[in-house]
């Protein structure tokens, strides 16, 4: 198994498509930086509009490189999808194509290797993006904007609230958040894996998981009773964004934040339970389906 | 001599259609082994069951005395094979698809090992070159050592001459030759052209609709007391009467006009009894039976039954 996942390795390092990803990721963080350290004082004047009188905090302090990531995270990560897509369904359905599928199966390994080597890679590949991304929108904010207390806003029903997080509480929180959208990205890879075994290019399945993806988080968004207790709990995209929990810091009675706390784990432990249970779901139907397969192309 | 291959009442059916019929063949150690049919014949599919890409829906395959379903991996490990076109990776070098389909196939490679492999299908000055930038008959020459490079004992190769000129295709012959004759492996190639297996194979199968026709030693099913004689005359209802008068009755075909299935050194006596009967001649035409009945397959509606006499 090792040696098939670094000949998968092997041949992901090798295509240029891959590195697409990692360029648009530099290229994303690196305009959000360039604005805000140009103009981030108008940003902060806008969040800040509605609690100017009860807020008491210096906004200069407040574009710091924790916060920085946070914001491009907040945007980020629902763009990812997308860049995962494109090398996790081109998974089988690109083999496919090349022509080397027939090639690969006839090698004496199994389909079910095959397949949990594919999604290894492909995970592996989620994980180096998201360390990249932890680089760029992370250490360089640092770098660039220094390090200082984090303010978080936040929507909760129709209110809209600020959180205050000191600056030596922040760290450990990213590293939660990065590993939690680890899991979640990883459902991604898992589905374009999925769709991947059904195809003979890697544009369909691309297509089909961004369309899943979009048509899914419409739906966790659509605020209707019905749906949101028949539907929602079932569907991966409403807990994509769960990793925002680790910043949700749990406060006393007087609304004093407490350092080191979160402020609903149980409900973040249910949703990475529910993400795994996706990608179980997801590789055990690829395997399913794969070993069935005629390999026709 | 053992049997390498062993496959009993193959079929498999896709939807509807039946794409293998109740095959069944043998090919022996050593063999060449031609398998010879029309596009969409059954070839590939047959092929593709034999590598474990298309599950059979019946019958049953054994290589190397095991079981194909069950013991695939064991099997596969001895099997080097080069199935249609000779994809590989083309944003990877020569070597580096070389090198990734030996790991995969289980071996211990070495750079002087992989390279020796190059060299023996003429590629190693490309060695670092991108397959993208190949021609379709260095790809299929990379896909031969791609094939070969584990050493298996056995090779199955499906059209392995499609898209080669003229000298790609003495090479591609030469090179089967030479796996079989000097280095003892066996070999199975399909084609749709008798006249590519009748000069490599040893025994060989037709097969028609998925259907096994003809199978067995290419020296005996080309022999010349298999030649197919057809007959021109004035009137030829008249020249068949004549015909069944005498002892060319048995070797007339039931349902065609003026053809005669007999040894080709007996065409001179024949015509010579025809010259007798007052028979006029306009043409005699001879062609393999073996040949004649591919042909009648590949190019006309039902086919005349082999050796019917």
């Amino acid at each position: 198994m090792l040696n098939l996942l670094q000949i998968e390795l092997f041949k992901i390092s090798r295509r240029p498509r891959t590195y697409i990803a990692f360029a648009a990721i530099a290229a994303i963080v690196f305009i959000f930086q360039f604005a805000f350290k140009a103009d981030g004082q108008s940003y902060m004047n806008l969040m800040l509009q509605s609690v100017k009188d009860t807020f008491e905090f210096e906004r200069v302090r407040a574009i710091n490189g924790y916060f920085m990531c946070y914001i491009i995270l907040n945007t980020l990560l629902i763009q990812v999808p997308i860049l995962v897509a494109l090398i996790a369904a081109d998974s089988i359905s690109g083999e496919a194509n090349m022509g080397t599928l027939r090639l690969l199966i006839s090698k004496p390994i199994s389909r079910t290797q095959l397949i949990l080597v594919k999604f290894a890679a492909a995970t592996i590949f989620t994980i180096l993006l998201l360390l990249w991304m932890a680089i760029t929108s992370l250490v360089f904010s640092l770098m660039i904007f220094g390090a200082d207390d984090m303010l978080i806003f936040r929507s909760k029903g129709d209110e809209s609230q600020i959180l205050l997080i000191t600056k030596d509480d922040v760290m450990w929180r990213y590293m939660a958040a990065f590993a939690y959208a680890t899991v979640a990205l990883t459902v991604i890879a898992a589905l374009s894996l999925f769709l991947s075994i059904f195809a003979e290019n890697s544009i369909g399945p691309i297509i089909a998981t961004v369309c899943i993806v979009i048509v899914c988080t419409i739906i966790s968004n659509i605020n209707v009773p019905i749906i949101d207790k028949n539907v929602k709990p079932f569907l991966f995209t409403s807990y994509l964004v769960g990793w925002k929990g680790f910043f949700y810091i749990a406060t006393t009675d007087e609304g004093v934040p407490i350092k080191g706390s979160i402020e609903n784990w149980p409900s973040i432990r249910n949703s990475l339970l529910i993400l795994l249970a996706h990608i179980g779901l997801l590789v055990a139907a690829s395997v399913i389906v794969f070993k069935k397969k005629d390999i026709l192309s | 001599m053992s049997s390498i291959i062993r496959v009993n009442n193959l079929s498999k059916i896709f939807k509807d259609t039946i794409a293998v019929d109740d095959l069944s063949f043998t090919v022996n150690e050593g063999d060449v082994y031609g398998f010879l049919g029309q596009n969409g014949a059954g070839k590939s599919t047959t092929i593709r069951m034999l590598l474990s890409l298309v599950a059979p829906s019946g019958g049953e395959i054994n290589i190397f005395d095991q079981k194909l379903s069950s013991h695939r991996s064991d099997i596969l490990r001895r099997v080097g094979a080069v199935i249609e076109k000779p994809d590989l990776y083309k944003y990877l070098s020569a070597y580096d698809n070389l090198s990734i389909f030996a790991r995969m196939s289980g071996m211990k490679i070495t750079r002087d090992l992989l390279m020796k492999q190059l060299q023996m299908v003429g590629l190693a000055d490309r060695a670092s070159s991108k397959v993208r930038t190949f021609s379709q008959g260095m790809k299929q020459r990379l896909g031969i050592a791609v094939a070969l490079v584990h050493n298996p004992a056995l090779i199955i190769l499906d059209e392995p001459t499609n898209g080669l000129d003229p000298q790609g295709i003495a090479d591609m012959r030469n090179l089967i030759l030479k796996l079989s004759r000097e280095m003892g492996k066996t070999v199975l190639i399909s084609s749709h052209l008798l006249s590519e297996i009748e000069v490599i194979a040893n025994r060989m199968i037709i097969i028609h609709k998925g259907k096994k026709m003809v199978e067995g030693v290419v020296a005996d099913l080309l022999d010349p007391a298999h030649t197919m004689i057809q007959l021109e005359t004035h009137n030829d209802v008249a020249a068949k009467e004549k015909l069944n008068q005498t002892k060319w009755a048995s070797f007339l075909q039931k349902d065609k006009p003026l053809q005669l299935m007999m040894n080709r050194e007996d065409v001179p006596q024949l015509i010579n009894d025809l010259v007798a009967m007052d028979v006029q001649m306009l043409s005699v035409n001879s062609s393999h039976s073996l040949e004649n009945y591919f042909l009648s397959l590949t190019t006309v509606p039902g086919y005349v039954e082999p050796f019917a006499n």
